[in-house]
């Protein structure tokens, strides 16, 4: 066990859990985009920073990945740490303030408008789905391409995907509704992939599962050349 | 190789398992360095063979292909012309250099000759702003440039190729 101090509360946990998880357990909340429980810790998001106490002076660490250390000073709401976050908030704003979990956070912090505005995006490359999909799903359908400004999830070549496999876990894990699940009409349905499935329905339980079809862009592509 | 033409699998093979036969996993930047400096880009078919050689799922290799600056995956020129235009270079005429060599070569709006032969692209500071304005072909720095000077440095290289060709 590790005695570690988080908000004053001395605390004791096993070895090998990370800050968050530590304060979760012991229901201390800190404000987390590109964390989820079922999915390795990222540490992309930077609002899980917490201000660790150190000689000469703090520092922030991210708490979703950094792991509770014997005697660690650890503080979650410290005016460093609000200063950092609210920070971070702003600049989502920048292109993401009319999602409504981004305009939750903004209210809790007091930010009625942010100071500089980019074109409106409702992903924020939290690479959830990213990581699902590769994790959880095993198929690595989608990554992060591009980088910087033009940064964007997609499928290589950004055309219709060979591995996905339409499960749809892409879109229950996006936190802001950026990748959409579009009901086009029996027995169709297209998502933000631009990938087509058939939708079939089981004879037992009426239930409707996605069946993959062969896709047209590949063919396309490889009619092109290279 | 012709860049519009057929890409040889066999190439690719070749790269991937006579270079990196011990060491395969943790190569593939490496791998696509060496498919780049062939082809001078990265063939859409040659992603999709390194990753299934190396057992990568595609969506991270074309991950990695578009993150680095130095990997492209458009056809690019035999010769890579970068002007510099940084500070100091865009004082002293690096764009009108930059004007001469388009025009030399035909280029309009596209930066890759019909020929393949020259990719042109400006570049923010080459390092050595005193012998500015500097252009670069490959490997070789042209310092104080004048628009005079660029068709015989552009002759240069085309010259190359006519020798190759005979």
């Amino acid at each position: 066990m590790i005695n570690i101090t988080i908000d004053g509360r001395k605390l004791q946990v096993p070895e090998g859990l990370t800050i968050l998880e530590a304060a979760r357990e012991n229901g201390i909340e800190i404000p987390t985009l590109c964390y989820h429980e079922a999915l390795e810790p990222y540490a992309a998001c930077r609002l899980c920073v917490v201000e660790l106490e150190r000689e000469p002076k703090s520092q922030l660490v991210a708490s979703c990945v950094y792991p509770c250390e014997e005697g660690a000073v650890v503080h979650t709401d410290s005016e460093m740490v609000r200063r950092s976050r609210r920070t971070t908030v702003e600049l989502l704003m920048a292109s993401s303030a009319h999602i409504p979990l981004i305009q939750e956070l903004a209210a809790q912090m007091g930010i009625a408008e942010p100071r500089v505005r980019l074109e409106s995006n409702d992903c924020i490359l939290c690479g959830l789905c990213v990581r699902a999909c590769k994790e959880i799903v095993g198929v690595s359908a989608i990554s992060l391409v591009n980088r910087g400004v033009d940064k964007k999830v997609k499928p290589p070549f950004e055309i219709a995907s060979r591995d996905c496999i339409g499960c749809s876990t892409c879109v229950f894990v996006c936190p802001t509704g950026a990748i959409k699940l579009e009901d086009i009409g029996e027995p169709k349905l297209v998502h933000h992939w631009a990938s087509d499935f058939q939708v079939v329905q089981c004879r037992i339980c009426g239930d409707h599962y996605l069946s993959p079809e062969p896709i047209t862009d590949y063919e396309r592509l490889f009619a092109e050349g290279a | 190789m012709n860049p519009n033409g057929t890409f040889l699998v066999n190439e690719i093979e070749d790269i991937v398992l006579n270079g990196y036969q011990n060491s395969m996993n943790g190569s593939l930047i490496s791998i696509l360095e060496d498919i780049q400096d062939r082809y001078h880009f990265l063939p859409k078919d040659a992603l999709i063979l390194v990753s299934e050689r190396l057992g990568i799922p595609l969506s991270q290799t074309y991950s990695i292909a578009t993150f680095y600056n130095a990997f492209s995956l458009v056809p690019k020129g035999k010769h890579l012309v970068s002007v510099c235009l940084g500070t100091a270079c865009h004082v002293r005429g690096g764009g009108a250099i930059l004007d001469k060599i388009r025009r030399e070569l035909d280029l309009d709006s596209r930066e890759t000759t019909e020929d393949f032969q020259f990719t042109v692209e400006e570049v923010r500071c080459l390092g050595c702003c005193s012998l500015s304005p500097v252009v670069r072909v490959d490997n070789d720095t042209y310092a104080h440039m004048t628009q005079a000077r660029v068709p015989g440095i552009l002759k240069k290289y085309q010259r190359e190729k006519e020798a190759l060709d005979e």
